[in-house]
């Protein structure tokens, strides 16, 4: 399909990873790593859900996310699923008059001219019930497709945020299939390098770990185990959280794994839609206890 | 007189927001000119909004101020002086200015001051301000650092009065703010550049000054412009749009373009093969597309996308291919499921429905398919023509579809895919159309379930909703109807009504009542049917009075019979004789009201023939004779317009009141026997007028 891009802008899926990072780094961003656990989101990295609230008044980040959504996995089958992925996460604390400026820019840095596209910011207010966030603003369309969810960060932790951080997410899989003119998310390029020197597909570095989760997620997982799990990691949530000086980012780690462990448990399907609300609640509660611990952390320190 | 420019530029508003904002800035801005004295019966506010422009166009307003003398009462005149001299200095007057005059209270003084009209221009930047401030958006939010609410950030206020620029700014919190200025801007892709405000003439002149920089500010502009360019380009193909459906999200596609740009799309061959309402629902409810029939009226594989930039034939392409891949993943998901789920008989998913609740208390919708087969049986015996098999079959498989991969992804297709995958699984032509039909209908403008098992089925469902929801004490309460059961209701009169049914609604709920294993029909249930029935018919722009005189009889269960009784009232009080006997009702009603009041009796409704002259015997024959056909009401009305003349021959020879009280009780018995006639067939207490 036809696609827009200069000659020099690299459209392989690492490349692309490359020119986000270049082009938020050269607008002040901190360029981060991954956070080291399972999250099923960018937005539960430490580096979007605590810093949105504090300590800095100014915060810029962007780094990639893989993403894990134990329901969605398909067992390596269907074209556009994926059980995990990645997100690339931006963050910029105030969020700036220009915004929607800096993100177009940033297609273009990726090889996604706007100029020669139909881009449409569309109404998509985000929440996230495990986090006890909320924020206002769009999804972003592409000649119709969704490429990035463009929100204005307004609670966190059930805390207001203030300043105002804006938050970008790019689902860099989508992304890279539309630019390449790929129908299947495992036909994209990775490297650039051509396959008979050892250039590598998506399908080639992910596709079995598809397969191998998707069974693992659905079928094998052992749920006594995650039971188990998610109760430990909850009360030892709780513990850090109520030591004379609160240890806020261990205790949002295990917040972190509970989130997970609860993904994990409901694709298994053991968790009734009664059972549901409730558990999304006791997340929320570590989420919440997390974050009033790191203001109060952050006052203390500004204080002493 | 001078006009004044509003505009607010912001990133973009959501598309169901933007009719709702230019109406809301109208309304606001009226009533604060209003407010200050300065808006004109001939002021005119406009409220205009596109994705990122909300604009208020007001004519004819005031420059200044009426000047305004302010009166003020202070003390009585013989009120101690320190009193005075405080109201003196609250007032800023002195002595000699202070006037007396006479109150019904004494004599006062009072302070009089006139207060000079202020200029408008100076006054408009609060009242702005206030409207920022407080604007009604459903969903609001804070940017940066500011505290300042808006739909989303807001960049400019442009604020023209007589067409020059007015100075102001708002404070956004946080150290920031926006200056009041006059310049807006067009298309954030085809003319970001700056459009100077500064002297425009009209709203046309503003809307002529975007429209240059490609944005057409007026929402039904924007409507009109898609739907005739979208015409055109459809006729192109000999297509045409489907229009009916198109209305129903034609204001969400046209908030989210400044300059709509149909361009004609392609659905590939192979998905053709699929159901329309499938197509529909996938191209149209969820991509938001312009769905087109062919010439034979078939569902066309053209369609129609909106850009949002002029055309350019190398990006129109490019638009178009992105658009088509997104719909091919779209119309690749449906296929799968439409293949997936019709590899298994619609039976083999009946025993799902026993994991899906289909209220706390009430079941699953597996027992909602026990329940509904066992009602299908008990009604359809008494619907002509109904193959009861059949009957009981479609509700038996009626709802095996909601856990199909399709419905549970398109929810809005239940009972459509039912009934295609019953066709595919064998089931009968009859079983089939009454699966598909049996949620109709959905609204009062919705189509009614058209073959007779699926009127059983229908009803069937429906009253099982009722009976359930009553039974857990689920009723609806004032505005209140969280499962629609006055719709419920409402479909069940339809199908009864337009079918001409008579059915013994009393016996199938009670059926229905044993089914869920409640004690006994919930008390209230019969009268809220009843209920909805008055409402039913007075949407049919029946009387208020008619309905409530046929409806009188509050026992019954025989809906048709009730409504058949309504209209019929109706045709006799319209027509001549009709009018006639109500003339004649009347005197004989307020007769009887008044002597019953004298004699502080009721009288019997018997007269002896041996007392009458021949104009009473003329009356006393047809009232005397009159048989009481309950069941045709045509008849009994019929009837009663014979009386009509006797009656008016009557008042035109007798008088009640004879000297002789034997005649004159005789006359009022004969009255008496007129009123107890007429209210056996309908209780004309209640006709008004």
């Amino acid at each position: 399909m036809p696609t827009s891009q200069s000659d020099e802008i690299r459209t392989d899926f690492q490349s692309i990873i490359l020119n986000l990072q270049r082009h938020w780094a050269k607008q002040g961003a901190v360029v981060l790593q991954p956070y080291d656990m399972e999250v099923g989101a960018g937005t539960f990295h430490p580096a979007t859900t605590l810093r949105a609230l504090g300590p800095d008044d100014i915060w810029r980040a962007a780094y990639v996310q893989p993403s894990r959504r134990p329901s969605d996995g398909r067992y390596g089958e269907n074209p556009n699923r994926m059980q995990h992925f990645y997100q690339f996460q931006v963050i910029f604390k105030p969020s700036p008059a220009e915004s929607q400026a800096l993100y177009l820019d940033s297609l273009k840095a990726i090889g996604l001219d706007p100029d020669k596209h139909d881009i449409r910011f569309v109404e998509d207010d985000w929440e996230s019930p495990t986090l006890g966030a909320w924020g206002l603003g769009w999804e972003v369309w592409c000649d119709g497709m969704e490429i990035s969810q463009f929100t204005y960060f307004q609670q966190v932790g059930g805390i207001e945020c203030n300043p105002v951080p804006l938050e970008l997410t790019y689902g860099l899989e989508r992304l890279a299939m539309y630019i390449q003119g790929v129908e299947n998310v495992y036909d994209l390029d990775w490297d650039g390098v051509p396959a008979a020197e050892g250039g590598k597909t998506y399908g080639d570095i992910f596709k079995r770990a598809e397969v191998e989760f998707s069974g693992w997620n659905f079928e094998h997982a052992d749920t006594d185990m995650l039971l188990g799990h998610f109760r430990d990691a909850e009360m030892e949530c709780g513990r850090l959280l109520v030591l004379e000086t609160p240890l806020v980012l261990p205790a949002y780690d295990q917040c972190m794994k509970a989130s997970h462990l609860f993904n994990m448990l409901d694709a298994r399907g053991v968790i009734s839609v009664t059972e549901r609300a409730a558990y999304i609640g006791r997340v929320r509660n570590l989420a919440k206890g997390c974050c009033e611990a790191w203001m109060g952390m952050t006052e203390t320190t500004t204080n002493g | 007189m001078a006009d004044l420019v509003i505009e607010f530029v912001s990133e973009e508003i959501p598309a169901r927001m933007q009719a709702g904002a230019g109406r809301d800035l109208a309304r606001l801005i009226e009533t604060a000119l209003a407010t200050l004295g300065v808006w004109h019966d001939n002021s005119v506010a406009t409220g205009l909004c596109a994705p990122r422009h909300l604009l208020a166009y007001v004519t004819n307003i005031a420059t200044s101020q009426p000047d305004r003398i302010i009166e003020k009462r202070g003390p009585r005149v013989d009120a101690p002086e320190a009193a005075i001299a405080g109201f003196l200095k609250s007032t800023g007057v002195s002595r000699e200015e202070l006037v007396e005059e006479d109150t019904p209270k004494g004599r006062f003084l009072f302070a009089r001051s006139e207060i000079t009209g202020g200029d408008t221009a100076a006054l408009l930047a609060p009242i702005i301000i206030d409207i920022l401030t407080h604007f009604p958006w459903p969903k609001s939010q804070r940017w940066g650092r500011g505290k300042f609410r808006w739909v989303r950030p807001l960049h400019r206020i442009n604020i023209l009065f007589d067409g020059k620029p007015l100075a102001g700014a708002l404070d956004l919190g946080g150290g920031d703010a926006i200056t009041f200025g006059a310049t807006s801007c067009g298309h954030y892709f085809e003319a970001p550049d700056d459009i100077d405000l500064a002297g425009v003439r009209n709203l046309d002149d503003v809307k002529a000054r975007l429209r240059a920089g490609y944005v057409m500010l007026d929402q039904d502009e924007r409507h009109d412009a898609i739907i005739s360019e979208a015409k055109k380009l459809a006729a192109s193909q000999s297509c045409h749009l489907n229009e009916v459906q198109l209305g129903n999200y034609l204001a969400d596609i046209a908030g989210l373009v400044e300059w709509p740009t149909p361009l004609m799309g392609q659905i590939e061959d192979r998905f053709m093969v699929l159901p329309p309402e499938l197509l529909q629902a996938t191209i149209a409810t969820h991509q938001k597309y312009i769905t087109l029939s062919d010439a034979d009226g078939k569902f066309s594989s053209n369609f129609i996308v909106l850009s949002n930039r002029l055309g350019d034939a190398v990006r129109d392409k490019v638009i178009i291919a992105g658009n088509q891949r997104v719909l091919r993943a779209r119309l690749a998901d449906a296929e799968f499921f439409w293949q997936q789920d019709q590899a298994r008989q619609l039976e083999s998913y009946l025993p799902a429905l026993g994991d899906v609740t289909f209220y706390e208390g009430l079941g699953s919708i597996h027992d909602k398919a026990i329940r509904i087969e066992k009602l299908a049986s008990a009604i359809a015996p008494h619907m002509p023509s109904a193959n009861p098999k059949a009957a009981s079959r479609a509700a038996r498989l009626a709802k095996a579809d909601l856990v199909t991969g399709m419905v549970v992804e398109f929810p809005e297709l239940q009972g459509i895919m039912g009934g295609y995958y019953a066709a595919a699984s064998g089931e009968d032509k009859a079983v089939c159309d009454a699966i598909t039909a049996h949620y109709r209908p959905q609204g009062p403008a919705d189509d009614l379930p058209a073959t007779p098992e699926a009127m059983v089925v229908a009803l069937a469902d429906k009253i099982d909703t009722l009976v359930g929801f009553f039974g857990i004490d689920a009723k609806p309460t004032g505005s209140k109807d969280p499962f629609a059961l006055r719709r419920a209701a409402l479909g069940v009169i339809r199908i009864i009504v337009d079918g001409q049914l008579t059915i013994p609604l009393g016996k199938i709920l009670q059926v229905s009542t044993s089914g869920y294993g409640f004690a006994k029909v919930d008390a209230d249930l019969l009268p809220f049917i009843r209920d909805r029935l008055r409402g039913y018919l007075r949407d049919q722009k029946m009387r208020h009075d008619v309905v409530a005189a046929a409806l009188a009889d509050d026992d019954g269960d025989d809906i048709y019979l009730m409504a058949t009784r309504a209209s019929a009232l109706a045709g006799f009080l319209a027509a001549a004789d009709g009018t006639g006997l109500m003339a004649g009702w009347r005197r004989v009603s307020s007769i009887l009201a008044a002597e019953e009041k004298k004699a502080k009796t009721t009288f019997a409704a018997t007269s002896d023939p041996a007392l009458f002259t021949e104009a009473e015997k003329a009356l006393f024959d047809p009232l005397s004779t009159m048989a009481v056909n309950q069941d045709n009401i045509e008849l009994q009305l019929a009837a009663l317009g014979a009386l009509r003349s006797p009656i008016d021959l009557f008042f035109e020879k007798i008088v009640v009141n004879d000297d002789d009280p034997a005649i004159r009780l005789n006359r009022l018995g004969l009255l008496a026997m007129i009123r107890e006639k007429m209210l056996a067939v309908a209780d004309f207490t209640k006709i008004e007028g």
